[in-house]
């Protein structure tokens, strides 16, 4: 195949791209975009497999179809509540193929250039790597965080802040060194180092980062991939890599931006760590220990019964339990009895963005009618009961009413407001952000402890 | 600090600036509560309710006001009419008086406070404001008094309300004209439609058609192109055309309808008439009219306020006290806000338990005298009035323009958007001069596949952030192409590398693809 029909296959493939995110706007063409996406990766596969430049198939075939086998099985034993975890483990997998491609095109011996193209190849190389490596150890770490192999909570390293500052100042100082590097052997030293501090790099970065914040880590960590990819683009001088690198990049970017608003967080805060260390000291400003109010399967199946608006508000606590289908249950059950039901989901609630929708939609709630925190927060006075399954920060209201909380500005779903809120919780454990909740000893509050899963369950005997 | 509770003097007022229910809560909050003995008997609160919730009850007015730190009343102090003892002379300097001191009409009032040195706020100046809605006073008589409309209008109509088909015949449903759908108007709207009424509706603003509509009432609507919207979320005065039209249109209703409720106030400005003589004499024997608008001249022009009249067998209702007509319900919803306006000023105070800190728009706009000064009318604020249930009350002065001087924040703005554009071109034009021109070509095409993601994904649906990850994720593994443009190398090492980088970007294709499709598949069901 000439170069100007692959360049031109690139293209469509380019475009296709943009077609299959746009296609996410909506339910109804999100299945389309998906194909065209398929479309636009096997095009460009094809297109370069059989460009002049390639010419070993047999080891093409035989690395691509056990990859492909692998991940479909992944793809189809995976949990929907392993969601997170599978992405993670999905970016370090782009982060590890651009250390591997970037290496391989620095040793390429055919990719030969001098003077200012030279010094910008370099850069890119180096870049490249760096991006790559930190992508892939902190996805790692965030599988690992996610599933539950690595602990939760933020580790932090004393002086963790110069730690980081001294290993970007070394990795510039080897970035000099390399750039101006005469030869291949001179080269070798600094590159290896700079992967070294990069991977490490990446696991300091993830493992201070609390359970809470990991929507943000995850968007993060797939913008990176984004930008890893694009790096390579770079360095290849192909323009289907840049395109396709940028659009992941960015969508990472605004993803990040989403979760860091939906906390009322600063971006940089999140990422330098250590959320929820600080509230030993600010939770007995919310020393409100009043009464709770404990309450019984039974009364809860009253007081839906008798409800006429019901609002769902759940958290990752329902993952955890693997409640959504009893969930859903309880949901059909009050829809035919005449009650109306409603989601309301916080943008942050679970581990990724988006994580309690896939969770719901797995368990055949219908779309239309979960709603995002912005649209049904004005709503709440409306509602008779909210049910709060395994969700705490998320309804704190000492983000609004407590200046002094860790969580103060965070938007929350304000479900005090409704008449009756039940709150389903194992005991009275924190959150993630390690603040008590005011909202348990509210007067208005109804606490049913206990495993979600069990508890909706019987919920479901108790309702039909 | 004390908090005292006076008896209200006016003759006919039932309301009492705070029940046994309020009291409590203030009692916790630290205050000490004096209640004036009897207080709240026309509004079933005995002496001993209040004593049950934490209050002193003190027979004698002038012992209770002497004590007073803060004053909660309903009515501005007047002279009584028993004792001859005027309320303000009780009144000790440096106290704080809250209540409906109704500034633009009483001057002399305001000056007579300034010179005793007391403090005063008054609920009718709380600027309305979505934050300052708790203890939005005049929202909350407005909506008792649309509720005691209907049932004044109900008490004086000699039918039923619902439709009925009974053994002895059929019972048409009454219908009932709202004009205005303010608190007031919108609270009328649901009582009457809860009485079995068919209520139709009328308002000069047209964002509040669906707040009507969604109350189950039928919005009457001129075939005229106007916005009857102020400022403030309050009606303005209409073009000649447009009052043209919207009389034919009462005429024409005035015939078929049996109850008119009139709610049409205009900030400033005597109650617009829209309900003439003749309309009246054209409706059916036995039609009441409820003219809300009474204590401003009144919407109909045979209104005679405080008084039922009745006139071409028509009874026109010109009760102004309709609040004071539910004094339990009133009572308790006027305490409230009163509870939550201390809570306002107890939130910004050092050391002391209240201040008037007029850094708080909402605080500022209430106060009307202050140190001895008079501090009313407040200085213009930006008002975000919510276009929701609110609109004309019986108040012309609570009503705030707009600033309109917005240039300095223009300038700021366009500034703030200058440093960043002209910092970006300096390092493009650097970026230039030393890159090679093929490397200007891909920067290119990444700064604007940049700006086609930032565009295509603020358009994704929130609920499918996870299926956009998996996606993306997935084309990222375009990676792939760099490492089958290095497969075919000589060297061991570099086809060892970019075998490895297709094996793993090649999982990463068909996992996340796969994936994807997985749960599109369940969106889509």
């Amino acid at each position: 195949m000439s170069t100007g029909l692959v360049n031109a296959i690139y293209l469509g493939a380019a475009i296709l791209f943009i077609l299959a995110l746009s296609g996410l706007s909506s339910n109804e063409n999100a299945k389309r975009g998906n194909l065209y996406g398929m479309l636009g990766m096997a095009l460009a596969i094809i297109a370069t497999v059989f460009s002049d430049a390639v010419t070993s198939y047999w080891v093409i075939v035989i690395c691509i179809i056990p990859g492909a086998i692998l991940g479909l099985v992944l793809a189809r034993k995976v949990k929907m509540t392993q969601m997170p975890q599978l992405v993670a483990i999905l970016h370090s997998v782009v982060g590890l193929a651009a250390v591997s491609v970037g290496y391989a095109t620095y040793l390429d011996p055919e990719m030969h250039f001098v003077g200012t193209e030279k010094t910008i190849h370099d850069l890119e190389v180096y870049i490249g790597i760096y991006i790559g490596a930190l992508t892939f150890s902190g996805s790692v770490i965030a599988f690992g965080k996610l599933s539950a192999l690595i602990t939760s909570k933020p580790v932090l390293l004393p002086a963790r802040h110069t730690i980081n500052l001294i290993m970007l100042l070394v990795v510039i100082y080897y970035g000099v060194e390399f750039v101006n590097a005469e030869s291949l052997q001179q080269a070798w030293f600094p590159l290896t180092v700079m992967t070294v501090i990069a991977l490490i790099f990446g696991v300091h970065m993830v493992i201070a980062i609390g359970g809470a914040d990991m929507p943000v880590v995850i968007s993060m960590l797939n913008s990176y991939s984004g930008w890893a990819a694009a790096a390579t683009g770079f360095m290849l001088t192909n323009d289907l890599l840049i395109v396709t690198g940028a659009l992941v990049g960015s969508s990472g970017a605004i993803l990040s931006y989403i979760m860091c608003r939906a906390m009322n967080r600063n971006f940089f805060s999140v990422i330098s760590g250590g959320f929820g260390t600080t509230s030993s000291s600010s939770s007995a400003a919310v020393a409100e220990v009043g009464e709770v109010h404990a309450t019984t399967v039974e009364e809860v199946a009253q007081l839906l019964l008798d409800a006429k608006k019901v609002m769902i508000v759940p958290g990752y606590g329902m993952a955890m339990a693997q409640a959504q289908r009893a969930v859903s249950d309880v949901t059909r059950i009050l829809m035919g009895k005449g009650v109306h039901v409603i989601f309301g989901i916080h943008p942050v609630a679970g581990r990724m963005p988006g994580h309690m929708n896939v969770l719901l939609a797995e368990a055949k709630v219908p779309y239309d009618i979960v709603f995002e925190m912005e649209e049904v927060n004005d709503d709440f006075p409306n509602v008779d009961v909210t049910l709060v399954i395994g969700a705490n920060d998320t309804v704190n209201p000492a983000a609004l009413e407590d200046p002094g909380s860790p969580i103060s500005g965070m938007p929350v779903l304000e479900v005090w407001k409704s008449k009756t809120v039940v709150v389903l919780k194992r005991g009275m454990a924190t959150g993630y952000a390690g603040v008590d909740n005011p909202l348990f000893y509210k007067d208005n509050t109804r606490m049913l402890f206990g495993d979600a899963k069990t508890n909706m369950d019987e919920l479901v005997k108790a309702l039909s | 600090m004390n908090i005292i509770i006076p008896k209200e003097i006016q003759i006919g007022e039932k309301r009492v600036a705070g029940t046994p229910d309020t009291t409590e809560k203030l009692v916790k909050k630290g205050f000490r509560v004096l209640v004036e003995s009897n207080a709240g008997a026309h509004a079933s609160y005995s002496d001993e309710a209040y004593r049950e919730a934490g209050a002193e009850i003190v027979t004698d007015a002038k012992a209770l006001y002497a004590q007073a730190g803060i004053i909660l009343k309903v009515r501005a102090p007047q002279m009584n009419p028993d004792t001859q003892v005027d309320e303000l002379d009780l009144i000790p300097a440096g106290a704080l008086l809250i209540c409906f001191l109704w500034p633009a009409q009483n001057p002399q009032l305001l000056e007579r406070l300034a010179a005793k040195g007391v403090d005063a706020m008054s609920m009718d100046a709380v600027p309305r404001l979505s934050r300052a809605q708790k203890l939005d006073a005049l929202s909350s008589m407005a909506n008792i008094a649309g509720y005691r409309a209907v049932i004044e209008a109900s008490n004086h109509f000699g039918r039923f309300f619902s439709g009925q088909i009974t053994a002895a015949g059929k019972v048409p449903p009454a219908k009932v004209l709202v004009i205005g759908a303010g608190v007031a108007g919108l609270a009328a709207i649901g009582t009457a439609k809860s009485l079995g009424a068919i209520v139709r509706a009328f308002d000069t603003r047209p964002e509040v058609k669906e707040q009507i509509q969604s109350m189950d009432a039928e919005f009457l609507e001129l075939d005229f192109d106007e916005d009857g919207s102020g400022s403030g979320g309050y009606a303005k005065v209409m073009s000649k055309e447009f009052i043209e039209a919207e009389m034919a249109l009462f005429a024409e209703q005035a015939k078929e309808v049996d109850i008119i409720i009139t709610t049409a106030l205009i900030p400033g400005k005597p109650a617009p008439k829209l309900i003439t003589a003749d309309m009246v004499r054209s409706m059916k024997a036995g039609s009441v009219i409820v003219d809300l608008a009474a204590e401003q001249g009144g919407n109909c022009e045979l209104t005679q306020p405080h008084k039922v009249v009745e006139e071409h067998a028509v009874q026109i209702i010109g009760y102004t006290d309709l609040p004071s007509r539910l004094p339990a319900q009133a009572s308790q919803l006027y305490g409230s806000n009163l509870l939550n306006m201390l809570d306002e000023l107890m939130q910004h105070c050092e050391g002391e338990t209240i201040c008037l800190d007029f850094e708080d728009e909402v605080i500022r706009g209430a106060t009307v005298v202050k140190a001895g000064e008079i501090t009313w009318p407040p200085p213009p604020i930006e008002v975000a009035a919510r276009p929701s249930a609110y609109s004309e009350q019986p108040v012309p002065e609570a009503h705030v323009e707009p600033d309109e001087d917005v240039e300095p924040s223009v300038l700021r703005k366009a500034l703030s958007m200058l440093v960043p554009i002209g910092i970006g071109a300096v390092l493009l034009f650097s970026l230039g001069a030393v890159a090679p021109p093929a490397f200007m070509g891909h920067f290119t095409v990444f700064i604007l596949s940049c700006f086609i993601g930032y565009m295509v994904i603020w358009n994704v649906t929130p609920s499918l952030h996870t299926p956009l990850m998996s996606v993306t994720n997935a084309i990222s593994s375009i990676i792939i192409i760099g490492a089958l443009l290095q497969v075919s190398s000589q060297s061991n090492l570099i086809m060892g590398l970019s075998a490895l980088a297709i094996l793993v970007a090649s999982i990463n294709i068909v996992g996340g693809f796969a994936v994807t499709q997985r749960m599109l598949k369940m969106f889509g069901e």
